[in-house]
C-alpha cells in the first residue's frame, strides 16, 4: 500500500517539475526583456536537476545525482556569466 | 504502475516520509514556477523561483536522504553537496541578476525603479529613519 | 606547503566520499587538496572573525523557520493569484552592520527567504535597498529585518 503511494508520488513529481520546465521555457520565450530569460535559464536548470534526482531516487543509480550536481555547477556559471554580460549595459535588445 | 524495486526492503513509515518529501517539494516548485510566468513585472517574478531553490530543492533532497540512508545503498554525499550548493548559489546569481535589472532600468529612465541617489543625501536619509 | 590544512582536509575527505576509498583516489585527492589551497592562499582571502560563533545554531534554527512561514506565505499569494490583491515595492533599510563576511550571510539570509530579495547595498551610505513581494507595512519590514537578523549578526561577528 504504501508502496503504491510511493511510486505514484514519484510520477507526480515528475509531472509536475516537467510542467515546470515548460513553464520555465514558456516565460523564457516571452521574455519580455533579456534578464527574465536568464531568470528562466536558471529555473529550467534548478528544475531539471530536481527532475534528475527524482530519477535518481527512482532507479537508485548514484549516476543521475552526479550528472545533477554537473547541471547545478554548470547553470550557476552560466547565470553568473550572463548577468556580469547584463551588467555591462552594453548589450543592445 | 510499475512499483520499485530496489525499494522492496523500504518500511512503510520511510515510504510515506519520502512521499511527502517528494510531493511537497516538487509542488511548491510548481507553484513557484506558475507565479514567475503570472506576475507581471521582473522585480516580482525574481521572487517566484525562491519557491523552488528553497523549498522545492529542500524537499526531494530531504525525500532522497531519507530514501537512500534506510536503504543503506550508499552514503547520501550528493544529496548533501547538491542542498549546500543551491543554498549557496542562488542568492548570489539572483542579486546579481537583479543588480544587472537595475543598472538597466536606470541607464533607461524606468520611473518605477528607485534611483541611485547621492550618497550624502542618503546619510541624512538614514539618520532620519533611525532618529524616528 | 598547506596555507589552509582544514579545506585541505575537508577536500581530501569530499574527493573520497564521492570516488570511493582507494590508495589511487587518496593520493590523487591529496594532489588536487594540495593545489587548491595554493589556489586559494594567492587570493588572499580575509579570515572570517566570529568570536561568538556559538550563536550560529540559533541563526539557522531562525532563518529555517522564517523560510518554511514565508514559503507558505508566497505560495498562498501565488495561488490566489489576481483574486487577492497585493502591493509589491522597494524598501530602503539603514544598517549598521559593516563586518563585510556578516553583510553576506545577511545578503544570503534575505535573498534565499522567499519574498524578499536584496537588490543593492550602498556602502557610502550604508543603506541596501530590498525588494518586497508582499509589502503591507515599511516600518515592519524594516524592524525585521534590523531587529531580527540584524542584531543577532552584530552580536555574532563583532
Amino acid at each position: 500500500m504504501s508502496h503504491t503511494i510511493l511510486s505514484w508520488a514519484m510520477v507526480f513529481a515528475q509531472i509536475c517539475l516537467v510542467l515546470a520546465m515548460a513553464l520555465a521555457a514558456l516565460r523564457m520565450a516571452r521574455g519580455p526583456r533579456a534578464q527574465d530569460r536568464v531568470l528562466a535559464l536558471d529555473t529550467l536548470y534548478v528544475n531539471s536537476m530536481l527532475l534528475l534526482m527524482v530519477f535518481g531516487i527512482r532507479t537508485g543509480k548514484v549516476i543521475y545525482f552526479e550528472a545533477s550536481l554537473v547541471i547545478g555547477m554548470l547553470g550557476f556559471v552560466a547565470t553568473v556569466a550572463l548577468a556580469k554580460f547584463l551588467m555591462r549595459g552594453e548589450v543592445i535588445e | 504502475m510499475s512499483s520499485i524495486e530496489h525499494a522492496a526492503d523500504l518500511p512503510a513509515w520511510a515510504a510515506l516520509a519520502v512521499a511527502f518529501f517528494l510531493v511537497v517539494g516538487a509542488g511548491l516548485t510548481l507553484i513557484g514556477t506558475i507565479g514567475f510566468v503570472r506576475l507581471p513585472t521582473f522585480y516580482e517574478r525574481i521572487h517566484a523561483p525562491t519557491l523552488g531553490t528553497s523549498w522545492g530543492t529542500g524537499g526531494v533532497v530531504m525525500a532522497s536522504m531519507i530514501f537512500f540512508t534506510v536503504l543503506s545503498t550508499r552514503p547520501v554525499v550528493h544529496e548533501i553537496l547538491i542542498g549546500i550548493f543551491v543554498t549557496v548559489t542562488t542568492p548570489v546569481t539572483l542579486m546579481l541578476l537583479a543588480r544587472a535589472t537595475l543598472h538597466r532600468d536606470r541607464a533607461e529612465g524606468n520611473p518605477d525603479v528607485p534611483g541611485e541617489a547621492p550618497a550624502q543625501v542618503l546619510v541624512e536619509d538614514g539618520a532620519a529613519t533611525k532618529a524616528d | 606547503m598547506l596555507p589552509y590544512p582544514l579545506l585541505s582536509a575537508s577536500l581530501v575527505v569530499m574527493w573520497l566520499a564521492l570516488n570511493g576509498f582507494t590508495l589511487g583516489h587518496l593520493i590523487l585527492g591529496s594532489v588536487v587538496a594540495v593545489f587548491a589551497s595554493w589556489g586559494m592562499a594567492s587570493l588572499r582571502p580575509a579570515k572570517p572573525r566570529m568570536p561568538k560563533w556559538y550563536l550560529l545554531p540559533k541563526l539557522v534554527g531562525i532563518v529555517l523557520y522564517d523560510i518554511v512561514r514565508s514559503n507558505i506565505a508566497v505560495a498562498s499569494i501565488l495561488v490566489a493569484g489576481r483574486g487577492r490583491r497585493f502591493r509589491s515595492g522597494f524598501i530602503t533599510v539603514p544598517l549598521d552592520l559593516q563586518n563585510p563576511t556578516a553583510l553576506a550571510v545577511l545578503a544570503v539570509v534575505v535573498t534565499s527567504t522567499p519574498g524578499t530579495a536584496w537588490l543593492e547595498y550602498n556602502s557610502l551610505s550604508r543603506t541596501v535597498l530590498i525588494h518586497v513581494l508582499d509589502l503591507v507595512d515599511e516600518a515592519e519590514w524594516q524592524a525585521l529585518i534590523k531587529g531580527r537578523y540584524e542584531a543577532l549578526l552584530m552580536e555574532i561577528f563583532e
